[in-house]
């Protein structure tokens, strides 16, 4: 039941985008967002959809997996578009409503903000979630962020905890089963009452699942010692990353796509 | 100079405070001397004392008194640096209980490179040594795996391969088979004593299945945090009487052969471990009887 979950939302593949590396990804992403952002015109626009498009197909992730994605976010992008309609003056008036009043700005400046959440949904899925593995990610974040190690940041620390807590989840789901199953079978109701019932039902699931949390975090503690593990400094890493051409191409592509988008910003 | 024994332990105590402030003897007097290469089992109810031993033996407890010698090197001086007890668990290793609670890493063979990356290995020689770790525990094919998606008996052997990616000199198992089941346990079993044999890793096996201290060349009986016993297995379990006395059982075949000789008087050794040497026991004892009858009857 509890076990179904997949964590995160990563897609396993074989694409040239699966196969980049994470701390190149993390830049690509960091470039197409900004890229996004710098589109002003409707050409440019044009040309990020269609990016965001085009990502999704060298992907191979099934387009329904990301509509679906994108389903999540629809009512933001509603909001966002509605506010912008009725809010944003101009000159060309369409419709005036005494109090409210379209102007064509704002049905422009709506559509252009729902393709700039579009493709940064279908970007960032394409290009990192989908398509990276957590551990992937938390490394390639890890030697991304190392040199914020000069300013005194945990980075290795943090990227230790990611690591052991996606380690320890489906351990936890695991035994989060077997609480509920044990308190089931000493009669305890957890799908009828109201709200408040079935929270304070889940009570005695919530209290051994901590208490036996703690319990290995203190066996792994020892273990990782006995291990010799003192921390970030002086550790080696098996896996090297290391920069392949295909990395190089994409990049150099991003940045003339980028190039190519704020260029259009002074033609126009 | 190399040294004849991997741990020598003279007068060792140890105490765990009591929240009242005072002190709870766990570890007495204690001394002993584990040889290079040899396996020994060390045996004790619950409480006796076996696992803080273990933990003494690698410093995740330093002892309140008395010396610890571990490869030749005084691990209780006083002006031990914490490099000397990083240098010290890489060649103690030990596996816990839980093979959960273990493993860090949510690959596999990332897991085994846990701790050579831990001390500084080049990357080229972690890979060589966690295929090699692989090889010995024979899980190659489960490099790339999760360790959710494997069985408690092969998790325990991951765990296995990362103290041994870490190349230990003696590796201590803390009850590292009382959570698995039969198969996992004779998995488990198997790759310690290969391990023991092929590599010649001295092994500290801290159990309580007696059908696993049997396959030890020593055994130690731990009671109340003093050694009770101290011989080859053929010999401790022949003392059924003051095992028992311990809250210890032996091995089923051996309290069998016990009670023929006891109860009803037959004159058989009492040093028998396995079964195999049991039926041979008994058929002999059964043609010695068929044979009187035979003779009897004419």
């Amino acid at each position: 039941m509890l076990k179904d979950i997949t964590l995160g939302q990563y897609f396993p593949g074989n694409s040239v985008l699966h196969k980049l590396d994470p701390r190149m990804k993390i830049f690509l992403i960091i470039i197409y967002i900004v890229t996004i952002f710098a589109a002003n015109n409707p050409l440019s626009f044009v040309l990020v959809l269609a990016s965001a498009f085009v990502l999704m197909l060298i992907s191979k992730i099934p387009a329904k997996l990301i509509l679906r994605g994108l389903k999540a976010v629809f009512f933001i992008m509603a909001f966002t578009a509605v506010i912008n309609i009725f809010w944003t003056s101009g000159e060309h008036l369409l419709l005036d409503l005494g109090i409210v009043k379209i102007y064509m700005e704002g049905i422009t400046y709506a559509v252009f903000m729902i393709v700039r959440v579009i493709s940064l949904i279908i970007g960032t899925s394409v290009l990192l979630t989908y398509t990276t593995s957590p551990i992937a990610l938390t490394d390639g974040l890890e030697r991304v962020l190392a040199p914020l190690k000069v300013l005194h940041i945990p980075v290795h620390e943090f990227s230790m905890m990611m690591t052991i807590a996606l380690r320890f989840i489906p351990t936890l789901i695991e035994e989060t089963d077997k609480i509920i199953s044990a308190q089931k079978a000493r009669g305890a109701d957890f799908n009828s009452g109201n709200l408040m019932q079935r929270a304070k039902a889940l009570i005695p699931v919530m209290v051994p699942l901590f208490v036996s949390a703690f319990h290995r975090a203190d066996e792994l503690a020892i273990a990782m010692e006995c291990r010799c593990y003192r921390g970030g400094e002086g550790r080696t890493r098996m896996t090297q990353l290391h920069y392949q051409s295909q990395d190089i191409v994409m990049l150099i592509v991003m940045l003339s796509f980028m190039a190519v988008v704020i260029a259009l910003n002074f033609i126009f | 100079m190399e040294h004849q024994y991997i741990i020598e332990a003279n007068n060792l105590c140890f105490s765990y405070k009591t929240e009242d402030g005072g002190a709870f003897p766990v570890i007495k007097n204690l001394s002993f001397a584990i040889e290079k290469g040899s396996f020994v089992a060390i045996l004790g109810h619950n409480g006796s004392g076996k696992s803080t031993l273990a933990k003494l033996c690698n410093m995740i407890l330093t002892p309140d008194s008395g010396t610890l010698v571990v490869g030749g090197v005084d691990v209780t001086r006083n002006d031990l640096s914490e490099d000397d007890i990083y240098q010290l668990r890489r060649q103690i290793g030990m596996v816990f209980q839980n093979p959960d609670n273990q493993l860090v890493a949510t690959i596999v063979e990332e897991d085994i490179a846990f701790g050579p990356e831990n001390l500084g290995i080049p990357p080229k020689e972690i890979r060589a040594r966690v295929d090699d770790a692989l090889r010995a525990v024979n899980m190659t094919e489960f490099a790339r795996h999760s360790p959710t998606q494997l069985s408690g008996g092969q998790k325990q052997r991951i765990a296995i391969a990362g103290i041994i990616a870490m190349l230990p000199d003696c590796i201590i198992f803390d009850e590292s088979t009382a959570m698995l089941d039969p198969i996992g346990r004779a998995e488990v079993m198997e790759t310690i004593e290969r391990l023991n044999r092929e590599k010649g890793i001295t092994v500290l096996l801290i159990t309580h299945y007696m059908d696993e201290a049997i396959r030890a060349d020593r055994v130690i009986v731990m009671n109340q945090g003093e050694i009770f016993l101290d011989d080859t297995p053929r010999r401790v379990f022949s003392k059924v009487d003051q095992l028992k006395s311990v809250g210890l059982d032996v091995p089923q075949v051996t309290d069998l052969v016990n009670r023929l000789r006891t109860d009803a008087g037959f004159s058989i050794p009492a040093d028998i471990l396995h079964s195999a040497e049991a039926v041979e026991v008994l058929k002999t004892l059964y043609q010695q009887k068929k044979l009187r009858i035979d003779r009897e009857e004419k």
